[in-house]
């Protein structure tokens, strides 16, 4: 950790710019609750330190004209859970997201961060996928629209270019009718990382379904957007014989790893099991009618 | 290395320091400033040994670089009591005996304070999903739910 520098500037271009320079040698720090537990273990020594939290579009939530909501990417989960109306349009996410660790880690942690840390059991990310977000970055180059599904390439590792930072999440206008969900299936009750982690969100229409966007975590090297699924519901009133074909391709889906916390039959079964209890969650807040 | 220059606010108090840019804010505040109440069980953000607020957060000072502190308002486990007056936590804490050794104890009382100011009537669950990121290894817990919730209803009796 020589010669490190740690620079907190207050604009997006001066952030960019700084990253760019650094050479690859230069490291976002949002919340830290990875990053600074990554160098203190030596498995990385960043030369440049850039702090995000002094830019203000990266610390706080909008909701836009169109009813969608603007998250910056550094915003901490704390903060996300207290919003006033996030929660009620998509407690999917937010559930997902103060899930993440404990409520110290929530005072720091942001959804920027479990994102690009790249973990394949990343919590927020199958909610975030199920909510079809899509990501701003920006870099060198000018600022592209992502969607939050291609950001992950593999443990670790992520599709952004030198200099590049993830800015917001954008969570689309939600039709009446709607509801989301995230389920982990951890060994704890608290404080562990998932074994599967499912995210679902659904649009239902006098009984039918009518959009459905399904997101699988810690069951791929990155976090899986199951089309097959979402499929298999869309058209369906979530009778049993669709809700098993979801489940079915949400087995299909699976390409686990066997390790302490799952064998990669336990791993594949239980995507298919909480594909149908987070469905049925969604469902019932749809049908409950979203209250915005 | 260059040393960084901060300013900030501890327990309600202007101080500067100087630090590495590696260096944790836990770090700062034992080694530099002498505030040694916060504690290091683990470095990693898994034990609440360190728990701090900022800006009325609960926050890990393990994972906190010092120069983060830099216009923030930081509360310790050292502003809890009005000079010789204990907060009813910490009373309470003494009175059930809710510590052994104590090393976790600066920790919850931060932590269960956080709580109680934001929700004076939490029930044993909330108590327990609250405190999930504070970790002791002699109590067993069950003393330090119990004296958060016995101080929370005596304050309530207090504020009626
Ligand atoms: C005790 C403990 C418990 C945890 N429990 C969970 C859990 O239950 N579930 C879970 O999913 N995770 C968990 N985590 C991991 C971690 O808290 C989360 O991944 C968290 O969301 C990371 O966010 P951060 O803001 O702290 O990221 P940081 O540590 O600041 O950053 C993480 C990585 O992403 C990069 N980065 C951050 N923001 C951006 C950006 N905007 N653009 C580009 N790159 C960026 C950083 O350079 C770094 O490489 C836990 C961690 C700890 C220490
Ligand atoms: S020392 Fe910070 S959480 Fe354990
Ligand atoms: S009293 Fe010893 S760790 Fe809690």
């Amino acid at each position: 950790m020589n010669d490190v520098r740690y620079l907190a500037p207050r604009t997006l271009d001066e952030a960019v710019r700084a990253l760019a320079a650094a050479d690859g040698a230069g490291r976002v720090l949002a919340g830290g609750t990875d990053l600074l537990v990554q160098m203190r273990a030596g498995a990385v020594s960043p030369g440049v330190i850039v702090d995000v939290k002094k830019i203000a579009e990266m610390t706080t939530i909008e909701e836009t004209a169109d009813g969608g909501f603007r998250i910056g990417a550094a915003v901490s989960g704390a903060e996300i859970g207290d919003h006033p109306r996030l929660g009620q349009v998509w407690p999917g996410v937010v559930e997902a997201i103060n899930l993440i660790g404990s409520t110290q880690i929530q005072g720091r942690a942001s959804p920027g961060g479990n994102l690009c840390n790249a973990s394949p059991a990343a919590d927020s990310v199958p909610a975030l996928v199920a909510a079809g977000a899509t990501v701003t970055v920006q870099g060198p180059d000018g600022r592209r629209e992502v969607p939050v599904e291609k950001i992950q390439a593999g443990p670790g590792r992520t599709t952004l270019g030198r200099g590049e930072i993830v800015v917001s999440f954008t969570l689309p206008p939600r039709p009446p009718g709607s509801g989301d969900a995230y389920l982990r299936l951890i060994p704890r009750t608290e404080m562990d990382i998932a074994v599967v982690g499912c995210g679902v969100s659904l649009t239902m229409q006098g009984g039918t379904c009518t959009a459905a966007r399904v997101g699988l975590g810690a069951v791929a090297p990155t976090v899986l957007l199951v089309e097959d699924a979402a499929k298999a519901l869309i058209g369906s009133r979530l009778e049993d014989e669709a809700l098993e074909a979801a489940a079915a391709a949400c087995r299909a889906a699976c390409r686990p790893i066997n390790d302490k916390r799952g064998t990669i039959e336990y791993r594949t079964r239980i995507a298919g099991v909480l594909l149908k209890r987070v469905a049925a969650i969604a469902a019932e807040r749809a049908a409950a009618g979203g209250k915005h | 290395m260059p040393k960084l220059h901060v300013t900030t606010t501890i327990n309600g108090e202007p101080v500067e320091f100087l630090c590495d840019p590696t260096q944790s804010m836990l770090e700062v505040l034992r080694d530099e400033l002498g505030l040694t109440g916060s504690k290091e069980g683990c470095a990693s953000g898994d034990c609440g040994a360190c728990t701090i607020t900022v800006d009325d957060r609960l926050v890990c000072s393990c994972l906190m670089l010092a120069a983060e502190a830099e216009g923030r308002r930081i509360g310790t486990i050292e502003g809890m009591a009005e000079g010789e007056r204990l907060h009813p936590l910490q009373r309470k804490f003494v009175e059930m005996a809710a510590l052994q050794c104590g090393i976790c104890t600066p920790g919850f009382l931060v932590a269960a304070k956080a709580l109680l100011d934001r929700n004076p009537d939490p029930t044993e669950t909330e108590v327990r999903y609250w405190l999930a990121g504070n970790l002791c290894r002699c109590t067993g817990y069950d003393k330090i739910v119990r004296a958060v919730l016995e101080t929370a209803a005596e304050m309530r009796a207090a504020a009626r």
